[in-house]
């Protein structure tokens, strides 16, 4: 095991028309960690994964991941160097089966001349059967991925990127329209696909980032406002003083 | 019983790869129509005219691919037609301008327009047209490399939709000024005219007519299996995938760029070799061809026919161009107003075209004459569709047929 | 360009310029129009070229009429033209949206051929009532002429009438997009159309309007061209390519873009085609704008979103 530090976050600034949505921030998260950033509405929460997937373009600072820079590396390449990134609102293939969703986003036949000779091998559709059951979704593979609930959607998404098999794992408001059922189950998820890889959670849903948080960030204006503990979080008084006077 | 098991599960794997067997008995149907049953019906002249309308078929079936399944509107494919149709019609003009033939002009050995227009010497650009064999490769190669030069800058900025059909059919617009404007070099608005020998041989003999026309048919069934392949493999997938969720295709680790190119290039390549049967068959080529009129005229072929379904798209350029040319001779008047009738209605009365209205009435007919004759399965037939898992979904069984546009 | 002397030089641009500054009106002309359907709705209006047609064909009509029936209006015909121009060409629009573009507001290069169908059958109904030759207009007496600025400048009365009329409108759009009740409305649908309607306003309605008021302002447009050239049935859709390139050059959703795109477009196209021919001067021309485009494609003018 090299460094204990699987990404490193540092000065990142970005600017739109002289708006700061992410000001001089830093922030450092470990191997096999699991990180949760809360904040209010307008934080710049899901600009900082942005940032970090390649969605937005830094003006200023550096996203070291393992030891490649980020900043200036285009999205596919971020991906291809381990960095999975599940959106707010779940962004599936409606129009393909789940089985068909999943392979697709197996990390084979990525060029276009890769995908077009692509064959199907066992152990791919062995992978796709066994991610499948991880997301709950195993007996559901035939079907269209447009059919499925709300939180099957965000499930099969959290599936798409587990089978590249990242070693950062971003989810954007993983729980958000959730039952409270589906919610637990995905905690169970979480806390199980965490055992090998980091994963940087984005949520609001306090009972939820309780259940699986090593360490919580919270962000204010752009910026670290506390770090630490989700107990030492709740005590800190600046922490809510942002909260309530929002 | 195993052997013949595993062999029959092979075939049906090849199959797959194009679309499965209901797709490749449709192409055999085509391949009857238009090399059995149309040559019997139909005189020289006739079948002549058909080839004509084949040679739509190529844009139709490339557009099927770029606009139906990549969900790109080029409203510029005449400019790749044109471009393999000019680079044909070159070849035939340098062979046509023998210095025996023009021998009369004041520079013999240079195509009769060059010297009206006071060219005294073969411009470098239609220098490499007096080999077939490069020719062969430009008619490719040409448009290929220019579809990949605008698909890169646009497609790399991520320019698409609206901006992209726009710019195209600006693109069309400049080439049709360009050649008109420089009739020493292209022919100017006339275009390349008096085209009569391919290597010695006379393309005006009826039975010349014969075997382009079915040279024709050959190189159309076979670009039609490509593009099954095309769609029917992972890359096919990713165009739809693409067109739901273009940003998750991103971030699943492709580069969406190079996607949208290739599928630009490969309908521009299809489209070329259609131009380059037009010019050999009809004997002449023209910036008519080439602009935004036609190019636009291009896309309605592919919408009758359907702008998901590659045959459809062949039998929608066909029929378009035969109602087209028996309209136009005897109401020509009529014909414009049923042309932007057919535009309006096929948006918005049947977008998925030909192909989807024979879905959806042939779809309730075929399911009753399963039900009406069925044949008793054998138990093992049932065991063996469930065995190999999601292997026959083929994007039509999805429904993709939804014509929406993504932008 | 080696050959001439330098007061020649600027004799020559002054004089391009000014032929420049009449294609740049007919651009702009139409471009304000196609600025706000396809800049402010998304819509792509292929039939924009043939709504001018009809703005130009009804005031030939008008002309045709005081000419013919009551010469003492001659002088007096139009600003009476300019108005039903734009009425008709409105109330067409109105028609257009109700049983077309409403259907296709989420499906914009589905909207491109509908209209372009829309297009032909208008062009070919303009070819059966007016005939396939082109027709002028009798221009009124204070329309005619020209005054002499020096002696080797001579501007056309029609001309300025163009130019006129052109800074009228471009101004007039202005203010009705960013200093009226109404602009807000139309850019509230643009931004937010679910937010729009949950704040009261009926944003159907709004599109109507909006679209008709573009349409509108094609058939002024229309009515312009009469005092610079004759009609035809293809007339408007010899300029819809052109005019797009404009719209899109500028940056759709920016007026100042457009004005500006609309002056570079024509008058290098005019410039140029002293020094090359015609044709070739147009292909530069528009072979440049499409470099540019590649190179920025959010065109000209366009803010920095946040995306």
């Amino acid at each position: 095991m090299t460094s204990p530090i699987l990404l490193a976050v540092e000065g990142l600034t970005v600017s739109f028309d002289g708006f700061k949505a992410v000001d001089d921030l830093s922030l450092y998260v470990e191997r096999n960690e699991v990180r949760v950033v809360i904040g209010p509405n307008g934080a710049g929460k899901t600009t900082l994964l942005d940032l970090i997937c390649g969605k937005t373009r830094a003006t200023d600072g550096s996203i070291k991941f393992k030891d490649t820079e980020l900043t200036r590396l285009a999205e596919d390449k971020i991906v291809h160097e381990g960095v999975g990134r599940k959106f707010q609102t779940p962004s599936i293939y409606e129009n393909l089966t789940v089985f068909q969703n999943l392979e697709l986003s197996y990390p084979k036949g990525r060029t276009v001349f890769g995908s077009l000779f692509f064959r199907r091998t066992p152990a791919i559709t062995a992978r796709v059967k066994e991610i499948a059951e991880m997301i709950y979704l195993d007996d559901d593979l035939e079907k269209s991925a447009g059919l499925l609930s709300h939180g099957q959607k965000q499930w099969l998404e959290i599936g798409m990127l587990l089978i590249q098999d990242p070693e950062l794992l971003m989810l954007d408001e993983p729980v958000a329209g959730m039952s409270v059922v589906e919610r637990e189950r995905t905690a169970e998820l979480l806390n199980r696909i965490s055992t090998n890889r980091s994963v940087l959670v984005i949520e609001h849903d306090m009972d939820f980032v309780k259940d699986i948080a090593h360490k919580v960030t919270v962000l204010h204006q752009g910026k670290v406002l506390a770090e630490g503990k989700m107990d030492d979080i709740q005590k800190n008084e600046r922490v809510i003083e942002v909260y309530l006077g929002h | 019983m195993d052997k013949p098991d595993t062999q029959a599960l092979a075939a049906s794997r090849w199959m797959d790869k194009f679309g499965g067997r209901g797709k490749l008995i449709q192409i055999l149907i085509i391949a009857f129509l238009i090399m059995v049953v149309l040559p019997l019906c139909a005189d020289i002249f006739r079948l002549n005219l058909y080839g004509k309308y084949l040679t739509y078929a190529f844009v139709a079936a490339g557009l099927v691919l770029c606009w139906g399944y990549g969900g790109i509107l080029s409203l510029g494919q005449g400019i790749f037609f044109g471009l393999g149709g000019y680079c044909m019609a070159m070849f035939l003009k340098l062979e046509a301008s023998s210095p025996e033939n023009t021998a009369i002009q004041s520079t013999p050995g240079i195509p009769d327009f060059m010297d009206w227009n006071q060219l005294t010497e073969l411009p470098w650009f239609w220098q490499p047209f007096h080999s077939f064999t490069l020719t062969l490769i430009l008619i490719v190669a040409v448009p290929a490399l220019f579809a990949f030069l605008i698909g890169f800058a646009m497609f790399k900025r991520r320019v698409g939709g609206v901006y992209f059909a726009i710019i195209t059919q600006a693109i069309a617009s400049i080439m049709t000024i360009l050649i008109i404007g420089q009739q020493g070099y292209t022919g100017g608005i006339n275009g390349i005219t008096d085209l009569r020998t391919l290597m010695g041989w006379d393309i005006q003999t009826d039975f010349a007519k014969y075997v382009l026309y079915f040279a024709c048919c050959g190189a159309l069934l076979l670009c039609l299996l490509a593009g099954q392949f095309i769609i029917n493999s992972r890359y096919g997938q990713l165009l739809i995938a693409m067109r739901d969720q273009e940003d998750r295709v991103r971030f699943s680790g492709y580069d969406v760029a190079n996607i949208k190119i290739f599928v630009f290039v490969a309908a521009s390549v299809i489209s070329a070799i259609g131009g380059a049967f037009f010019t050999l068959q009809v004997g002449f080529m023209s910036p008519s061809f080439v602009g935004t009129v036609a190019s636009i005229e291009m896309v309605i072929f592919c919408a009758v026919g359907g702008r998901l379904s590659l045959i459809g798209a062949a039998y929608g350029a066909f029929l378009v161009n035969l109602a087209k040319s028996s309209l136009s001779e005897t109401f020509p008047q009529l014909w414009v107003v049923a042309m932007g009738a057919l535009f309006i209605a096929v948006v918005m009365l049947f977008p998925r075209g030909l192909a989807g209205l024979v879905d959806d009435y042939a779809g309730p007919v075929r399911r009753w004459m399963k039900e009406t004759f069925k044949r008793p399965q054998p138990a093992p037939a049932v065991e063996k569709k469930t065995a190999p898992p999601a292997s026959n979904t083929s994007p039509d069984s999805a429904p993709i047929l939804s014509a929406q546009e993504s932008h | 360009m080696g050959g001439y002397t330098g007061e020649e030089l600027t004799a020559i641009f002054l004089m391009q310029g000014f032929s420049g500054l009449s294609l740049f009106c007919v651009f702009l002309l139409m471009a304000l129009g196609l600025a706000i359907i396809f800049g402010q709705m998304g819509v792509i209006n292929m039939a924009h070229g043939e709504f001018l047609t009809l703005g130009a064909y009804i005031t030939y009509l008008v002309s045709y009429l005081a000419s013919d029936t009551w010469p003492f209006l001659l002088d007096y015909y139009f600003p009476v033209a300019i108005a039903l121009a734009f009425l008709g060409t409105f109330i067409l629009g109105y028609l257009v949206e109700r049983f077309l573009i409403r259907f296709l507001y989420n499906r914009p290069l589905d909207t491109l051929l509908a209209t372009w169908g829309l297009g032909l059958i208008l062009q070919q109904i303009f070819r059966s009532v007016f005939g396939p030759r082109e027709k002028s207009v009798v221009l009124p007496d204070w329309l005619m002429g020209s005054f002499q600025a020096s002696d080797m400048v001579d501007i056309p009365i029609n001309g300025v009438m163009v130019v006129a009329l052109t800074v009228v409108m471009t101004i007039g759009v202005f203010f009705l997009l960013y200093r009226s009740r109404w602009g807000i409305k139309v850019r509230a649908t643009t931004q937010n159309r679910a937010m729009a309607n949950a704040a009261g306003i009926n944003t159907e309605k709004v599109d109507r309007l909006t679209f008709a008021l573009g349409c509108g302002i094609a058939g002024v447009a229309g009515a312009a061209f009469t005092t610079i050239a004759s009609t035809g049935p293809t007339t408007g859709s010899l300029y819809i390519v052109d005019t797009f390139l404009v719209v899109v050059f500028g940056g759709a959703a920016s007026l100042l873009g457009t004005v500006a795109s609309a002056f570079g477009i024509a008058q290098s196209q005019s410039i140029l085609s002293f020094f090359l021919s015609g044709s070739m001067a147009k292909v530069i021309t528009l072979m440049t704008v499409v470099g540019i485009l590649m190179f920025r494609p959010q065109g000209l003018f366009a803010s920095k979103v946040r995306r």
